[in-house]
């Protein structure tokens, strides 16, 4: 293990390293035990508190949470893709009463909360909880992804455009053919990215009451009683972190690959405006 | 529009407590995501694999669930708080610190090579090189990807209003309750005062990315 910004250690700054290593480590593990007896204390290693997961039902619940969780996302990156690409198109149109008017639209919706997004919907329109939860995501999620292709688009060198101009395309034939094919080849990781922030803000659903995985949480405690909250809360969320780590596995993966094939390789930097995180 | 103007104590006592939940968890998740990052590069393994252990769960994990967790959670197993907005605190700062970490780090990889060898061929330690030569140079270019990280923060603060904190989002429920007849104008009015804190903040990232673009 070698670095830059640091000698290779010797023999004395080894042990050094180890001893600290080990203290960190006790210091840890100090802290788990005493989590651990706290926890211990009100009961929430009692079998009977996780008898819960003996009943059925619970496992059906949990099932449809996911599968709400999963569609409310599903559907919206479906309807954000294609919508996000054509904000991007507007944003970069040469027509300036086409451009202005979807650049501010823009930044309205990408300085706007996506939970104020969603319970307007569900308030002014008086939609139910699904249609709420997905159009909200949807306005969010397209204003970023026309943002990340429209990054894309304006990393390319400027002789893509111009040598498709040259052969006498028209500008939309330039963009189709030429410009986003490249783009969105070099945008991967980032929409790839963007897509676990999307997966991630469906939780928000809990607060307009669709009844998404944490929703369900909370119906269970109500019905069987606050001593399960603790039990059912944990599984529930480690089902969560479990697929949204893994869709961000893939976007790593995606960049690992895209580097070598994209033209170019794959932009790492954050562009200016586009959030990194959610 | 008259809903709006009757309510503005209210929407503006909402707008205060978003500015300063904001403004404290930034605070603490600038610090403890530098600490983090810090430790991401560090010499000692058990600090490079907390950090890596922590930042990898916590960026996986929606912001709801750790707000839940905070706020209906803890109390039930006998952590109570006295007030809402202390949890709040903790899971926003928490949850901020995990990406604060990831884009100093992306900045400490950022600095060229030279910089980190001159300074050890002069003759300084790990801990000198790094608060000396090499963050100065990183926060510098990492400034407006923070401010994003701060601008989503200020957008992520809403998620306290579903958990019992009346700030800007939590003022907009209540008064979307109370004027059923209005509900378009109410929330009308929480976009705006949004806006008023992140139209300015994205602004002033990309005039800063501009200037850190031309000076590097």
């Amino acid at each position: 293990m070698s670095s830059v910004l640091y000698d290779v250690p010797g023999p004395k700054a080894r042990r050094v390293s180890l001893i600290g290593s080990a203290i960190g480590i006790i210091a840890i593990a100090g802290l788990l035990v005493w989590a651990i007896t706290i926890l211990a204390q009100q009961g929430i290693f009692d079998a009977k508190r996780w008898e819960v997961f003996q009943i059925p039902d619970v496992w059906v619940l949990i099932g449809n949470g996911i599968v709400a969780t999963l569609s409310a996302a599903a559907v919206a990156a479906v309807i954000a893709f294609p919508l996000g690409l054509l904000l991007c198109l507007m944003r970069i149109s040469a027509v300036g009463w086409i451009r202005i008017p979807t650049r501010i639209m823009l930044e309205f919706l990408r300085g706007m909360p996506v939970v104020l997004m969603m319970f307007f919907v569900l308030l002014v329109f008086a939609t139910g909880s699904f249609v709420a939860v997905v159009a909200g995501l949807v306005l969010y999620n397209s204003a970023i992804f026309a943002e990340i292709i429209r990054a894309g688009i304006q990393s390319l060198p400027k002789g893509q455009r111009e040598a498709g101009l040259a052969v006498g395309l028209t500008s939309f034939q330039s963009r189709r053919n030429i410009e986003l094919p490249q783009a969105i080849r070099r945008m991967l990781p980032s929409l790839v990215a963007q897509l676990v922030v999307l997966l991630k803000d469906t939780s928000l659903g809990y607060i307009v009451s669709y009844e998404e995985l944490l929703r369900k949480v909370q119906i269970m405690a109500d019905f069987l009683g606050p001593q399960y909250l603790f039990p059912v809360f944990f599984v529930a969320a480690v089902i969560y972190i479990a697929i949204d780590f893994s869709v961000s596995r893939l976007a790593i993966w995606l960049e690992r690959r895209g580097s070598k094939k994209a033209a170019g390789g794959v932009v790492h930097v954050p562009v200016a405006g586009i959030p990194v995180a959610k | 529009m008259d809903v709006i103007i009757e309510n503005l104590p209210q929407y503006w006592d909402g707008f205060l407590r978003t500015l300063f939940l904001s403004g404290i968890s930034g605070i603490i998740a600038l610090i403890f995501g530098t600490v983090l990052a810090a430790a991401r590069v560090s010499p000692v393994a058990a600090l490079r694999g907390f950090s890596m252990t922590y930042v990898e769960i916590v960026r996986n994990t929606p912001l709801t669930i750790a707000f839940f967790f905070a706020a209906v959670v803890l109390p039930r197993l006998g952590v109570t708080f006295q007030q809402f907005e202390v949890a709040a605190i903790i899971a926003l700062s928490a949850y901020t610190s995990a990406f604060i970490a990831e884009a100093v780090r992306s900045g400490v990889n950022s600095v060229p090579v030279g910089q980190a060898e001159a300074a050890r061929s002069v003759g300084m330690k790990f801990s000198q090189v790094l608060s000396l030569i090499i963050l100065p140079q990183a926060l510098r270019t990492v400034i407006p990807p923070l401010i994003n990280i701060l601008i989503a923060l200020v957008k992520n603060s809403s998620v306290a209003g579903a958990f019992f904190v009346l700030e800007l989002f939590g003022t907009g429920r209540q008064l979307a309750n109370a004027n059923g007849d209005a509900v378009l104008w109410v929330l009308v009015g929480v976009a705006f005062f949004y806006l008023l804190i992140t139209v300015p903040l994205g602004y002033f990232a990309n005039v800063v990315e501009r200037k850190v673009a031309i000076a590097r």
